[in-house]
């Protein structure tokens, strides 16, 4: 019985992928034009720098690495401080070293990662608030035109959440205890880059 | 169970068949659907960002703060909505307002810190957000599908409501709520960053 289902979900599985390719050319489903090409343009924008990157994943890992409660009360804390960075930034408030910050939170954060710093919530919380604010600063603002701000936004913010979820995703190993020196490891490896990447804003 | 085992594949050939037999175009816009006006309100709700995502925050909201909130939210948001539309359906045009980022910046902000309200305050600001966002639906509308139109996007919303807001109710694991309070921050960034793009837009 279980291999009849098994094989019926299978070919389930391969017509919808088969159905997928007969899809039809053109879509058009909404009086806007161009909104699936700004969400998944603001989705990408936060892959597009290893900097960015590898600070939002660094969040994950901290969180990770702290439990609960910091293991979401950071992915909560980082979106929406971002977005006040950006707002900061859309209105001209001037953020100086802006570069330096980024470098600095990567640096940071790998530091609090390589030792596995565990300071009170609140601390943690405010020290990933407040470099998520240079994030947002440096990317938040740059909407490509003819695209939807709204749309844009969203992918903006989710592409960033789903950074701290590859994050998270790779701390789950810290219950291990060859998991925990990884972890320490890619902490280390996070502090050189933001080093680097620190040596590059100042030079 | 074999025999049920063979109608669901042959049920997959013939959706794949029939699948493959799409037009080059698919066109799902209010006047080409061909469906009539309460499905053309329908997909207007679900294919407008602006309008569905406060509608699945206001939802995930009162189910997290409980069956009390559900109860009364499941019928005020479809009412203050359809009011707003019949206002804005026959009222003149209002200039352009950051209605939506600050309804995403509101509800996802409730939700992000699970701040717990007063029932009657929350129903306050649903209506107030049901309001607005029907409004403009209205003023969208009049050329479309009209009323009954608004009929459907009452309808629709009140569904999202229910089952929403019911799945979130009874859901007890830590994990589930958990992530629909990181979803809630990102729907309250995505408001900020919307509401800055508006004042930017504005200032200049």
């Amino acid at each position: 019985m279980k291999k009849s289902l098994f094989s019926c979900r299978f070919l389930i599985i391969l017509l919808a992928a088969a159905t997928c390719l007969f899809l039809p050319a053109v879509g058009s489903a909404h009086v806007q034009q161009g909104q699936a090409t700004s969400f998944f343009t603001g989705i990408s924008h936060p892959w597009s720098g290893m900097d960015h990157i590898l600070a939002m994943v660094a969040v994950g890992l901290w969180g990770a690495q702290l439990g609960n409660p910091a293991l979401w009360v950071l992915p909560v804390s980082f979106p929406m401080m971002m977005a006040v960075g950006a707002m900061m930034g859309l209105l001209g408030i001037p953020v100086p070293g802006i570069e330096i910050g980024i470098a600095v939170s990567a640096l940071v954060l790998g530091v609090m990662i390589l030792g596995e710093v565990r300071p009170p919530l609140m601390v943690s919380v405010v020290i990933v608030g407040f470099f998520a604010i240079f994030h947002g600063y440096a990317h938040g603002t740059e909407l490509p035109p003819g695209q939807s701000g709204l749309l844009y936004s969203m992918g903006f913010v989710i592409g960033t959440g789903c950074l701290h979820g590859v994050g998270i995703a790779i701390g789950f190993i810290y219950r291990w205890p060859s998991g925990r020196l990884v972890l320490r490891a890619t902490g280390a490896f996070i502090g050189l880059m933001g080093t680097f990447f620190l040596w590059q804003a100042i030079v | 169970m074999k025999v049920f085992g063979r109608e669901r594949a042959f049920t997959a050939v013939v959706v794949f068949t029939c699948s493959i037999l799409f037009p080059t175009a698919g066109l799902a816009h209010l006047v080409t659907t061909g469906m009539g006006p309460v499905y053309d309100g329908t997909v207007h709700l679900l294919l407008t960002p602006e309008d569905l995502v406060p509608v699945l925050a206001i939802a995930v909201y009162s189910g997290l703060q409980g069956r009390e909130y559900g109860r009364y939210i499941l019928f005020v948001l479809p009412l203050a909505w359809f009011l707003g539309g019949m206002v804005g359906f026959f009222s003149g045009q209002l200039p352009a307002l950051p209605y939506a980022s600050l309804s995403f910046l509101l509800f996802g902000l409730l939700i992000a810190i699970n701040a717990r309200i007063p029932v009657l305050v929350f129903l306050s600001l649903a209506a107030a957000v049901g309001t607005m966002h029907g409004f403009f639906n209205g003023q969208a509308l009049k050329t479309g599908p009209g009323v009954v139109g608004m009929i459907g996007i009452m309808v629709t919303v009140f569904v999202l409501v229910a089952i929403i807001s019911a799945l979130v109710s009874v859901s007890s694991r830590y994990w589930v709520k958990m992530i629909l309070r990181v979803m809630g921050s990102w729907i309250a960034a995505s408001g900020l960053l919307m509401t800055g793009w508006f004042i930017r837009g504005y200032i200049t």
